[in-house]
């Protein structure tokens, strides 16, 4: 069923009873010609471009859980292109030229809001770097924008701008970041993808993965062995335990990151803020919930739920940020399981198992990059070359020196 | 989260600066291959249960600490310095 403002409104008037599921709930088949190995937002987009773009409709997700049931519905939904270095630039460049269609290519509405993004600078030396940041933008053909102190406070009057600690001194000011809404991305994905016949399979765990002469041959799930040439392992925080099946060992450290959301509020916040002296950062939701967050909890993890000390530290940093917060109360918080590489970029590559891939390495920044990874995870999975924008996220890079490591931290997982 | 540190007692998490794995323990010779420094910077087990990692008691007595600990239920099983270790210091 086509989705549409007339459909709307003929289901209104006869009591909504119209609506159909928006996909279907298939049993396993014995084979297919692909498995991507996880439902999140990356497993789905994965699966709508082989689909879409390669014509691949004999394949399947397979999803342990629910569709949607990981990070794809944990995160903050910020969408943005403000990355600095080759490799990451073209990519997100990309991703969000994808977001900027998406609605109408899905036919599904996922909330894409462009209300821009600030990152607040507190120092001279923040200053330049974020105007070089900012050229980089412009020179990869997004947009970006200096703004001074008054031109902040134009934009942001409630930021405590004259407090000693940490002054304003300006932003950078990237107009077509924003946000969207995380569930409808994966649903609208998963509706896309059924819609070209793919087998989107839930309550299905891969528990193993088979491998004979060097080449994938297929699956062992809790829902019987599936065969398959080709496999995708495509699982953010579960991504060790998985290319462990088939025998690797990957550059990956599974961290636990916090959000936290507020009651619902009349708008008071119209953009989404960065501070520059703390990691904290928040939006305020279409129900209203002021939606933030901070830092990892900074010690390996896999728990689902953080600890005290980064709640304190991020309501802290709110507080010094824009202290008329601080009467809301805090509805509800969680965590996410985050798959840290030690560059901070992600891998989009083959495995040394023929047929085998592996999209993972997200840290805590992969919602964004949904569509752009999975047009280039399809891209790598049907004609086996890595895709232009993504041609730099390789599993060896490490190994070879070839890091992209955007924050300038070294290689400590934690530390992205 | 409190981790149990020999030296001073159980102290509360925030006193504690997180590392890595305990990978790091067994820095290859200079001269060793390049796999065996890329094994030791990056590439981990990254297990869901119990691991064995590296902290250290920043707010306390400056001690390197291998803590064993479970990543799923953050429970922590056992606490031994560094410079306990057979073997020597790090
Ligand atoms: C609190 C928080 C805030 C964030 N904020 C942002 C943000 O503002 N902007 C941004 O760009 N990014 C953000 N992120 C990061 C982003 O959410 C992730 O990088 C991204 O969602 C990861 O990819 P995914 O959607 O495919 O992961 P997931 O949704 O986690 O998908 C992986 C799926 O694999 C399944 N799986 C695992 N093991 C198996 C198995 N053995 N068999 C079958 N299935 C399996 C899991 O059940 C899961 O559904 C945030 C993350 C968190 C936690
Ligand atoms: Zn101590």
């Amino acid at each position: 069923m086509r989705y549409s403002g007339l459909q709307v409104i003929k289901e209104g008037l006869f009591g909504n009873k119209g609506w159909k599921p928006a996909w279907r709930d298939p049993a396993p088949k014995a084979e297919y010609d692909a498995i991507i190995i996880g439902g999140g937002g990356h497993g789905l987009s994965t699966a709508y471009y082989l689909a879409k773009n390669h014509g691949m409709t004999n394949i399947a997700v397979l999803e342990k859980g629910y569709l949607g049931s990981g990070n794809i519905g944990r995160n903050t939904t910020i969408v943005r292109a403000n990355y600095f270095l080759p490799g990451n630039s073209e990519f997100y460049s990309h991703s969000l030229k994808l977001w900027e269609g998406l609605e109408l290519d899905l036919n599904y509405n996922v909330m894409h809001s462009q209300r821009g993004l600030i990152n607040l600078f507190h120092s001279d030396g923040q200053r330049d770097a974020f105007a070089r940041r900012g050229n980089m933008m412009i020179n990869q053909g997004d947009d970006a924008i200096l703004l001074d102190r008054e031109g902040v406070r134009e934009m942001l009057p409630f930021l405590d701008f004259e407090q000693t600690r940490f002054p304003i001194y300006g932003g950078l000011y990237h107009p077509r970041g924003g946000t969207a809404r995380h569930d409808a991305v994966a649903w609208g994905y998963a509706r896309g993808a059924d819609r070209r016949g793919v087998d989107l399979i839930q309550n299905c765990e891969v528990t193993g993965i088979d491998v004979e002469g060097g080449r994938v041959t297929g699956v062992q799930t809790t829902r019987g062995a599936i065969k398959a040439k080709k496999v995708g392992i495509v699982v953010a925080g579960r991504s060790s335990q998985v290319a462990a099946m088939a025998g690797m060992r990957l550059p990956i450290e599974s961290h636990i990151l916090q959000a936290f959301v507020t009651e619902g509020l009349k708008p008071v916040i119209d953009h989404v803020i960065s501070f520059g002296m703390g990691h904290f950062y928040i939006s305020q939701s279409d129900k209203g919930g002021l939606v933030f967050g901070g830092d990892l909890d900074f010690y390996a993890s896999y728990a689902s739920r953080g600890n005290l000390p980064m709640v304190e530290h991020v309501m802290e940093a709110g507080m010094t940020l824009m202290p008329m917060i601080g009467r809301a109360k805090v509805l509800r918080s969680w965590g996410g399981i985050m798959d840290m590489s030690p560059d901070g970029s992600p891998i989009i590559d083959r495995t040394p198992v023929d047929g085998l891939f592996i999209d993972c390495g997200w840290n805590y920044g992969g919602f964004k990059a949904v569509p752009a990874s999975g047009w280039c995870m399809a891209h790598l999975m049907a004609t086996g070359e890595s895709h232009p924008v993504a041609a730099r996220f390789k599993l060896n890079r490490f190994a070879t020196g070839h890091v992209i490591d955007e924050e300038g931290t070294g290689s400590q997982h934690n530390l992205h | 989260m409190r981790i149990n540190c020999p030296l001073c007692g159980t102290r509360d998490r925030r006193e504690f600066y997180y590392y890595g794995a305990e990978d790091y323990l067994d820095r290859p010779a200079p001269e060793a291959p390049a796999q065996a420094w890329d094994d030791y910077l990056h590439n981990r087990d990254n297990p869901a249960g119990v691991t064995r990692d590296l902290w250290y008691h920043d707010l306390g007595c400056s001690s390197w600490l291998v803590v064993t600990r479970n990543t799923v239920t953050h429970e922590i099983l056992a606490v031994e310095a560094v410079a306990d270790r057979k073997g020597g210091a790090a």
